[in-house]
């Protein structure tokens, strides 16, 4: 009978299981890292309904809905424009300003929401962690990827404005999914640091803000990341969203130059932070329905 | 033996009484950091209970395993366990087949969507997938009763047809394993009814239950074995009626007269608490030792008030074996409400006249409080009862179940 098993190391009193039924094995947790992959490739469902409410609630909570998407960079583009490029007159690498701000804002406002609600994620779920199993690195990945759904829409409002402005795409656009890519994974990386923090420690939510506004001044957003000396611009690049908008707004001008030395730099760290970022919520994971 | 699907081995789980308490701020772990690095790495001596402590069970196919227990005898954490929700300290579990937990109702519920979507996302919470859903949506819908309010988000629901709608889905959940904590205390009587039949139709279905409750009768109805626990172990392993009758038996070993209730489980905001109870027992002949069926039983109880309140309703309610609640008097009943300001103490007198249950044991429990407002105080087992047989009443009547006798004239002719 033992050969009708689907895990032949259960034998003896567990042998006569009818045949084809999973075993599932509970134990303490035993290594510091278990990722688990295949397991969440099995509940990517219930990944894609956590995105889908996430995307459902948000549009439903606002009065003006999607609209609020593109009205929100937009007019941080506009007062942007007046602000740096009129009065202060920053250098905008040969684009108009408008151009230049706006095609950072689309990757950069992904960035912040998307960091956000990965920190307040585990939180914010606090009931359901607590009353049903599935694998919590569900929660931070899909606080990840349901704000893509916003970059989306806030991107092809970005195309039909540089077409507007007559730029053209160049080939340099087929690199853009890379990027977006990058971005995806430092907001992973950062989001799975805070929030297992975040669900540990109350007063995480408070640094937030702080962190996001920090963190939008040291990144090229509003001006030229060339207004760093050359030789800090690898210093400059451990700030991943540096690499990030500087390629995407290469990738969608072509103009500028490739940003290889901030880029590499930029991969770098983000797969330092993603790795132990992963080791540090699977070390939480085990312990966080009992303190959330 | 039947196959076990269940097996759990020297399951232990320890809690960090500190981790729990404190309010965990970065903040002040950042500055113990820096003023003392070194404690860091020190290993501190964290105040720690184990909520388990080597429990070990088995459970066959098809098997209805009821889990009861005192509130803290580590039977919710149990569960927990066993749906993967937390991980043992030590010990080890394992489970043969699709494991569905059933812990809450509404898990995963938001309240800006409608029905419809609510009811996808719970049961994708709770490990359906879509095209199950969506095969069984209609039936959800049916049996929630729901039909016209589906595409309404549930933010406009009321209570009942919330649960309704959260049970539907659970209910509808087939996994080969089902995990239960105490769902079945919601909702109303009717459909608390239902779901009852939908749990016993999953029973009869052969599937393997595992049900934790404080509801005897809901054990005694749906459980094949029970298992107790106390303070994270185990203390009994066996059938329903002899665990219903241990689990009163253990909540309750005081005498019945002029008992303090200070130190009883109970539950309710302690704005006042029950102190005393004595019952006595009147036959036509003045005050008796036992109570029998018809008797006249007075119930006097005190109550301290530690804040005020106001308009609060006393009740006095008796349990069967079962867990039933035979007789429910209370003093809104009479119109009567109950006001203290703190400091004050209160008497109470209830007289139940010509009390017709049949000779058996019974519990008195007391509450206070406002009708689904707030429980001031709620004790379920303040005091037993034995009712002995009487004069009047044969032997006939107790060897047969039931609780109540009614007095009645009978007459047999043949014609």
């Amino acid at each position: 009978m033992a050969s009708l098993t689907s895990n032949p190391s259960t034998t003896g009193p567990l042998a006569n299981r009818p045949p084809g039924s999973l075993t599932l094995r509970i134990e303490p947790p035993r290594t510091w890292f278990e990722l688990r992959l295949q397991e969440l490739w099995k509940y990517r469902e219930l990944l894609f309904f956590f995105i889908w409410r996430d995307v459902k609630v948000r549009y439903k909570q606002t009065a003006i809905g999607v609209s609020w998407v593109i009205v929100q960079p937009l007019l941080t583009m506009l007062v942007a424009t007046l602000f740096f490029g009129r009065l202060a007159k920053l250098p905008s690498q040969g684009l108009p300003y408008s151009v230049f701000c706006f095609a950072a804002l689309v990757p950069w406002t992904y960035f912040s929401t998307a960091l956000v609600l990965a920190t307040n994620v585990m939180v914010e779920n606090q009931r359901v962690i607590t009353k049903v199993y599935f694998p919590r690195l569900i929660l931070p990945v899909s606080a990840s990827l349901s704000g893509l759904v916003d970059f989306g829409i806030g991107f092809v409002v970005l195309l039909i404005f540089t077409f507007a402005h007559d730029i053209r795409p160049a080939w340099t656009l087929a690199l853009l999914p890379l990027f977006l890519l990058l971005a995806v994974l430092t907001v992973l990386g950062v989001g799975l640091w805070l929030s297992a923090l975040n669900a540990l420690y109350r007063d995480v939510k408070y640094l937030i803000p702080f962190i996001v506004q920090f963190w939008t001044l040291a990144s090229p957003v509003y001006y030229s990341s060339s207004m760093v000396p050359e030789r800090y611009r690898w210093l400059y690049g451990l700030n991943p969203m540096a690499g990030v908008i500087d390629g995407f707004r290469w990738a969608l001008t072509g103009t500028g130059q490739a940003p290889t030395t901030t880029l590499l730099a930029s991969s770098l760290i983000v797969c330092f932070v993603l790795f132990g970022g992963l080791v540090f919520f699977n070390y939480m994971e085990g312990s966080i329905a009992d303190r959330v | 033996m039947t196959t076990a699907v269940i097996e759990a081995h020297g399951i232990s789980k320890r809690f960090e009484r500190g981790a729990l308490s404190s309010s965990g701020l970065l903040r002040d772990t950042l500055a113990r950091t820096l003023r003392a690095p070194w404690t860091l790495f020190q290993r501190q001596k964290p105040d720690t209970f184990w909520a388990l402590n080597d429990v070990s069970l088995q459970v066959g196919q098809g098997e209805v395993l009821g889990l009861i227990g005192r509130n803290g005898s580590g039977k919710t954490t149990l569960l927990k366990i066993l749906s993967r929700i937390t991980r043992p300290t030590s010990g080890w579990a394992e489970i043969h087949g699709r494991v569905g937990s059933l812990l809450e109702v509404g898990t995963g519920f938001h309240p800006e969507l409608t029905g419809r979507e609510n009811a996808y996302l719970s049961g994708a919470i709770l490990g359906m997938s879509r095209q199950e859903i969506t095969r069984k949506f209609d039936e959800i819908v049916a049996f929630a009763e729901l039909e016209k309010f589906i595409d309404t988000p549930v933010k406009h629901y009321s209570s009942g047809m919330y649960v309704r709608l959260a049970f539907a889905v659970a209910a509808h959940l087939e996994p080969e394993i089902l995990l239960v904590d105490e769902v079945l205390a919601v909702g109303d009587i009717n459909f608390q009814k239902k779901c009852l039949g939908k749990m016993e139709d999953v029973a009869r279905a052969g599937r393997t239950v595992i049900l934790v409750s404080h509801n005897m009768a809901a054990i005694n109805a749906l459980s094949s074995r029970v298992v107790m626990l106390r303070d994270g172990g185990v203390v009994f392993n066996g059938s329903p009626a002899e665990a219903t009758a241990r689990y009163y038996r253990e909540s309750l070993d005081t005498s019945e007269t002029g008992a303090s209730l200070l130190e009883r489980l109970r539950e309710g905001n302690g704005k006042a608490r029950f102190s005393t109870i004595s019952i006595q027992v009147r036959g036509p002949s003045g005050h008796i030792n036992v109570a029998y069926p018809g008797c006249d039983i007075e119930i006097e109880f005190e109550i301290l008030c530690r804040s005020e309140f106001t308009n609060a309703n006393a009740a006095i309610i008796f349990y069967d074996m079962n867990g039933y609640r035979v007789i429910d008097t209370n003093t809104a009943q009479k119109n009567e409400y109950v006001s203290m300001a703190a400091g004050q103490k209160a008497r109470a007198r209830f007289l139940l006249r010509d009390v017709l249950l049949k000779p058996g044991k019974y519990f008195v429990g007391l509450w206070l409080g406002r009708h689904s407002m707030e429980t001031i105080d709620s004790i379920e087992h303040a005091a037993t009862l034995d009712v002995m047989e009487g004069e009047e009443n044969s032997k006939h009547s107790v060897t047969y179940p039931g609780v109540y006798l009614c007095r009645f004239e009978s007459n047999v002719s043949i014609i």
